[in-house]
């Protein structure tokens, strides 16, 4: 799409993928759908308490990004970060069990579905806060560039109306931190449309500072890789800060009770038309002569299976014990 | 005979953490190059080097936002925050986000960062340049609130506030910055936060204060004495953790106890004390009451800003009403 920056256009190659690794995204992806199919269902028998904000749709993003990642990387997601962590590779089984509040929960059940953290896998959280995520990611940053680490925030386009946004990509340019901003342009925030409340291009908020930044087909797993790539090389090698912003869309409401009536006519249905998860095995399909239908259905059906024992295990799973809580590390 | 300044006290204290650990790094407005507005950390840039002590925008939640994710991430950031009053814009980071994380993860990890700030009144700073915003992070659990009163207690505490693994609030008063004392009493020994001190052992009252008041009340107990009122002192030191068994020790000696807050008397931490010692303490009491400033915010103007400060004289004062003695003259 458009490749607005200077810098941001020059790619360095990224290998393709083998079969099997694009076979390993398309598995991620279809865990997210179908990991956010549970909750909500989940969530509408009574199982999930309190709230939800479901990534369905937007897949393509964190799964393309996180593929580009190291170890030593480090992610801050949002409320609606249940793909942001899977991406990862969090234990989806955990995961659940956080949203299901019970013990064997990601956080022991104390942080529920907007607040998720997993430091094992490089997320340092996720964010309830609209822009929290920018924020937390811009000093990941401060602490990562001794160590050749990228830090990732996600956030949405609502988010760059913030101080957070303005503040902290400032920051980091100042200081030439290592940091790769993802805005997740989905068109809305809440129930609001963005051209009501946002003035003037996302992109060009971020190039008023002169990031390196550009707007990409968020659905499209291998355009957010190609920028991904590109934009977590030049951070990594003293670059400063880095900003995408992906063209994508929620299919489900914003959060728990939200039929979505702010939706324009056949809007859903045209973003339908171009599932990230469709497109992934559209363009799995068209890249690999190897590959076939029957490969990316036998990989729906194990995604399948999973959640089903997921499931099982999640609401078998004991509630943790109330009782006295640190307050502090001693 | 040497002494120690306040604002030394923090240029050392920071000066030590930053030689002792790696980790350790200090940033805000005009700190680094410029050695900061009320002068505590000249030289520190040329000492430490740009990569560990460094100016930032004026963008307090950026600054804060720094500290914590690079606190999640491994280091152990001091920052300045120019003005307490400046805090609000820097709420979210502080409160939602660094106070919460060592509970809702789970204990996976925790945010080692210091936030520094000059506080109080009594400058002619005027409503928004002269607060004490301790009160309003009290009650923010997983915050540590830090707020010496002497230039000793300065050194040990800031050293401790950015050896501790919690995110700490440390407060320092700006009437306190050219305060003198003599070296000698600096002690090297380690202190923990969420210890009070009795500043002065006395029979008849507790005065229980912060920062410059601690300072104001021993004026107060002096002149007190020459009445024959033995007033105690005690300097809370740390508004969270709260000290409950220093308070119910003194109570239980002088069951007369008055908490002075600078700071507006309704939801002050003032209040704090009085539940406390309510709570936990009935028996022992005689009386109990606060002394705060009044429910409007802090004046310019010289005689009004004397007037609305809680000083040595309403101390005095009121200790005497409330004990039915003759103030001395
Ligand atoms: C500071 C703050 N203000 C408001 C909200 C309530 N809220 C939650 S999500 C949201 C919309 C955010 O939109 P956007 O940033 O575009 O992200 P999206 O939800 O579309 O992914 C709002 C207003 C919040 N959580 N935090």
């Amino acid at each position: 799409m458009t490749g607005l920056a200077d810098s941001a256009s020059q790619t360095p190659a990224l290998a393709p993928l083998s079969l099997d690794q694009a076979l390993a995204l398309y598995r991620r992806m279809v865990l997210i759908r179908r990991f956010e199919d549970t909750v909500q269902v989940l969530f509408q028998r009574g199982e999930v308490p309190g709230t939800t904000h479901l990534y369905s749709g937007q897949e393509a993003v964190a799964t393309g990004v996180a593929s580009i990642l190291e170890p030593r990387d480090r992610v801050a997601g949002t409320y609606r970060g249940h793909g942001h962590a899977l991406s990862l590779g969090v234990d989806p089984q955990a995961l659940l069990d956080e949203m299901l509040g019970r013990a064997s929960g990601l956080c022991g059940g104390r942080a529920g579905s907007m607040n998720v953290i997993d430091l094992a896998h490089g997320l340092m959280g996720c964010y309830g806060i609209v822009g929290g995520s920018i924020g937390a990611a811009t000093g990941a940053a401060l602490a990562l560039k001794r160590s050749g680490g990228v830090a990732v925030a996600y956030f949405g386009e609502g988010a760059t109306n913030q101080g957070y946004f303005h503040e902290c990509l400032n920051f980091a340019k100042v200081h030439n931190l290592p940091a790769l901003y993802v805005c997740e342009n989905n068109l809305y925030g809440e129930f609001t449309p963005m051209e009501d409340v946002t003035a003037g291009r996302i992109v060009a908020r971020a190039q008023t500072l002169e990031l390196p930044a550009e707007t990409i087909d968020g659905n499209d797993l291998w355009a957010v890789r190609a920028a991904a790539a590109a934009a977590v090389a030049r951070a990594r090698d003293g670059g400063g800060p880095q900003f995408i912003e992906a063209l994508t869309y929620r299919f489900v409401g914003h959060s728990r009770s939200d039929p979505g009536a702010y939706r324009k006519p056949g809007e859903l249905d045209a973003w339908r038309q171009r599932d990230p998860l469709k497109l992934t095995r559209a363009g799995i399909l068209e890249r690999y002569e190897t590959a076939d239908e029957a490969q990316l259905d036998a990989t729906d059906a194990d995604v399948e299976r999973q959640i089903e024992q997921m499931i099982a295990a999640g609401l078998a799973a004991p509630y943790p014990t109330p009782g006295p809580a640190a307050e502090f590390k001693a | 005979m040497p002494t120690l300044e306040f604002r030394e006290a923090i240029r050392q204290a920071i000066d030590e953490s930053l030689a002792a650990d790696e980790r350790v790094i200090l940033f805000g407005e005009d700190v680094a190059v410029a050695g900061g507005v009320f002068v505590t950390t000249p030289g520190l840039y040329e000492k430490y080097g740009p990569e560990r002590v460094f100016d930032t925008p004026i963008s307090e939640l950026a600054i804060t936002s720094a500290a914590y994710g690079s606190a999640v991430c491994g280091l152990r950031p001091v920052i300045e925050i120019m003005f307490g009053d400046f805090l609000p814009l820097a709420m979210d980071s502080i409160v939602n986000q660094a106070a919460k994380f060592f509970y809702i993860s789970g204990e996976q990890g925790s945010v080692p960062l210091v936030v520094r700030a000059a506080v109080g009144a009594g400058g002619r700073f005027g409503a928004i340049h002269s607060q004490n915003p301790g009160t309003w992070f009290q009650n923010v659990p997983g915050l540590k609130v830090v707020a010496p009163s002497t230039p000793a207690d300065a050194l040990a505490l800031l050293k401790a506030s950015i050896a501790d693994d919690n995110p700490v609030l440390f407060l320092e008063h700006k009437r306190l910055y050219s305060v003198k004392q003599e070296l000698e009493s600096v002690g090297d020994e380690p202190v923990s936060l969420g210890q009070a001190r009795v500043v002065r052992e006395g029979l008849d009252v507790t005065l229980v204060s912060i920062m410059k008041g601690v300072g104001d009340c021993l004026e107060a107990a002096a002149r007190l004495s020459s009445i024959g009122v033995q007033a105690e002192v005690i300097d809370l030191r740390t508004l969270r953790p709260f000290d409950h068994d220093t308070l119910l020790a003194s109570l239980a000696k002088t069951n007369r106890l008055v908490a002075i807050e600078e700071g507006p008397l309704t939801g002050g931490w003032a209040g704090e004390v009085l539940a406390v010692v309510a709570e936990h303490g009935l028996h022992d009491i005689d009386d109990v009451w606060r002394l705060a400033t009044p429910d409007h915010p802090i004046p310019f103007s010289p005689p009004l800003e004397d007037a609305f400060l809680p000083g040595v004289d309403t101390i005095v004062a009121s200790v005497c009403e409330r004990l039915g003695v003759q103030a001395p003259r």
